[in-house]
């Protein structure tokens, strides 16, 4: 990161041009039902810029080889260009060293590396926390691994806004408390939650901190060290990079202490016919032939990326998001979830209109949004419906978009009617 | 008409709208809830069997146009029907009611309906005719 995220200095970069940001997006060309995509859906997976597109086809085309066993030219270019890829990586979260990166195929496996490294020490009736708003795949590795390892797995509630409720997290961080794994955004609600006091909260009492930054390392400037997160996990694909890369940042120490989650070739150091010592940091974590090019993919996402400015990326998201919820509540029978302050995500219900046939309304007029449960079955439980529709946005969004969205709200009341 | 209008065409959206045969059956002989966890569809199906015919049908639901559209309709289709017709009926029967193509994802909320059909008729085949 060119400027360190803790000073809060005027950036000295140009506003974004959208109109030109778009152009690098070829898909954004597009007609959908011969209309012209709208594509509200980037907290499911965010679209890709050519840059990302070509550097996918340039490694291949040009020095495809694998990594790091290689010695010829091809395996030296392509070894440089995934070692590259942790640094950037790390710069971009403000981590101190390539070492703290450790690449997955997305965020789901690098909190299921977690949930079964960092329970593998944890004593009967040990306490982990989490909370209702988090995403499957921040609930259901904790919970079955609680099932198999004889611990309890607490959840701080939500309040009517959809924020963390204050007395909860009181009551469920306790000193018998040793993992508290949180959303950073909620990918329904687009709560932001205070990671960092809550990382204070829970190193108060001796328990680590991990955090899902899926829906937050797209949209804003993250820094794991004034957040002081152990671990931050997130996914390639929701930031321009392609799918099958993931990230997983973790403290030297912590990482070091950890047994690997994956066996086989690369993460080893030496193999005797009764031991297997392992490879150093991040290595020891990256067993087998890795996603080579999806690596490479993510370097040029976040190349692209900050050339824009992460505090550019996540201004222009708030003002959409703003501007979307100042529309959206002159509709008729729309309910909304979540907190007024938010990332660019809004989930609602049109009246009793289930919520995948306003998805294909809106499709019909070329807007992508999502339809479901968002992989969040126990936060639907909470807010007490089966399924919403939520349209999310991201840097190549526009105003204009918004208004096509909201034109195609109304058509679905009128479908409906 | 663009596709979204036949989709939605008159009568899906009247079925939506005004179910037939929506309701409870106290005394039926057999009663079946079936569940879309995916999308939260959900219908619950009331069947009274005598001489081996539906003597008479009630569904009870909530969920998307498609899936209840198709369980109001499939319930007037059955009425007066035997089992072993009701045996026999596929997903083009209910194609054929909907009269719409459907994506593979819009597909399961129209078959939910025959789903609670069919395995209303298992249980009452296995556990209740004796």
């Amino acid at each position: 990161m060119e400027l360190n995220a803790t000073f809060k200095m005027p950036s000295t970069k140009p506003l974004m041009d959208v109109e030109q940001i778009r152009k690098n997006f070829p898909i954004l060309q597009r007609k959908v039902h011969n209309k012209p995509l709208v594509y509200f859906d980037n907290a499911a997976t965010s679209q890709k810029p050519k840059q990302v597109i070509e550097a996918i086809g340039f490694y291949y085309k040009n020095y495809n080889a694998n990594i790091h066993r290689s010695i010829h030219e091809l395996g030296e270019e392509a070894t440089e260009k995934y070692e590259e890829a942790h640094k950037k990586t790390a710069d971009f979260i403000n981590a101190d060293s390539y070492q703290n990166i450790v690449f997955t195929k997305n965020t789901t496996e690098s909190l299921n590396l977690l949930a079964y490294s960092l329970t593998a020490k944890l004593k009967k009736n040990d306490e982990i926390v989490v909370s209702q708003m988090e995403h499957h795949s921040n609930f259901v590795p904790w919970q079955q691994l609680a099932k198999q390892r004889g611990l309890r797995l607490k959840f701080i509630e939500i309040d009517k806004d959809g924020n963390l409720d204050k007395n909860s997290i009181k009551k469920n961080i306790t000193k018998k408390t040793k993992i508290v794994s949180l959303t950073h955004i909620s990918n329904v609600l687009g709560t932001i939650n205070p990671v960092e006091k809550i990382a204070k909260i829970a190193h108060e009492n001796g328990a680590l901190m991990v955090v899902d930054g899926a829906q937050a390392a797209p949209h804003m400037p993250v820094d794991v060290k004034k957040l002081d997160a152990d671990f931050y996990a997130f996914s390639g694909h929701k930031m321009l990079g392609p799918t099958g890369i993931g990230v997983l940042y973790g403290k030297k120490e912590l990482l070091e202490e950890m047994q690997p989650f994956l066996y086989g070739g690369e993460m080893i150091r030496e193999v005797r016919f009764d031991d297997t010592k392992f490879n150093d940091l991040p290595w020891k974590f990256e067993a087998g032939t890795m996603n080579i090019a999806e690596a490479i993919g993510l370097s040029a996402a976040i190349d692209y990326l900050n050339k824009i400015g992460m505090d550019n990326v996540q201004k222009h998201d708030r003002e959409l998001v703003e501007y979307a919820m100042g529309q959206l509540k002159g509709i008729d029978g729309i309910k909304i979830y979540g907190p007024d302050e938010r990332d660019a995500v809004i989930s609602f219900n049109l009246g009793n209109i289930h919520a995948h046939d306003v998805a294909q309304v809106l499709d019909s007029e070329g807007v992508a949004i999502r339809a479901g449960h968002h992989c969040c079955m126990p936060l639907m439980s909470v807010l007490g419906v089966a399924a919403t529709a939520r349209a999310s946005f991201y840097l190549y969004n526009t105003e204009k978009e918004i208004d096509v969205f909201v034109n195609a709200l109304n058509k679905v009341n009128r479908v409906f009617a | 008409m663009d596709s979204i209008e036949a989709m939605y065409q008159e009568n899906i959206l009247d079925h939506y709208k005004n179910p037939r045969n929506a309701g409870k059956i106290d005394k039926a002989s057999v009663h079946h809830h079936e569940y879309n966890p995916l999308c939260g569809d959900e219908i619950e199906m009331f069947l009274v069997i005598k001489d081996k015919k539906v003597a008479d049908v009630k569904f009870h639901g909530r969920g998307c146009a498609i899936s209840q559209a198709s369980a109001s309709m499939l319930t007037e289709e059955i009425k007066g029907k035997s089992i072993e017709d009701l045996k026999k009926l596929t997903k083009e029967n209910i194609l054929e009611l909907l009269g719409i193509s459907l994506s593979p994802v819009r597909l399961k909320c129209a078959l939910l309906s025959l789903d609670t059909l069919k395995n209303s008729i298992l249980i009452f085949e296995k556990y209740i005719k004796k």
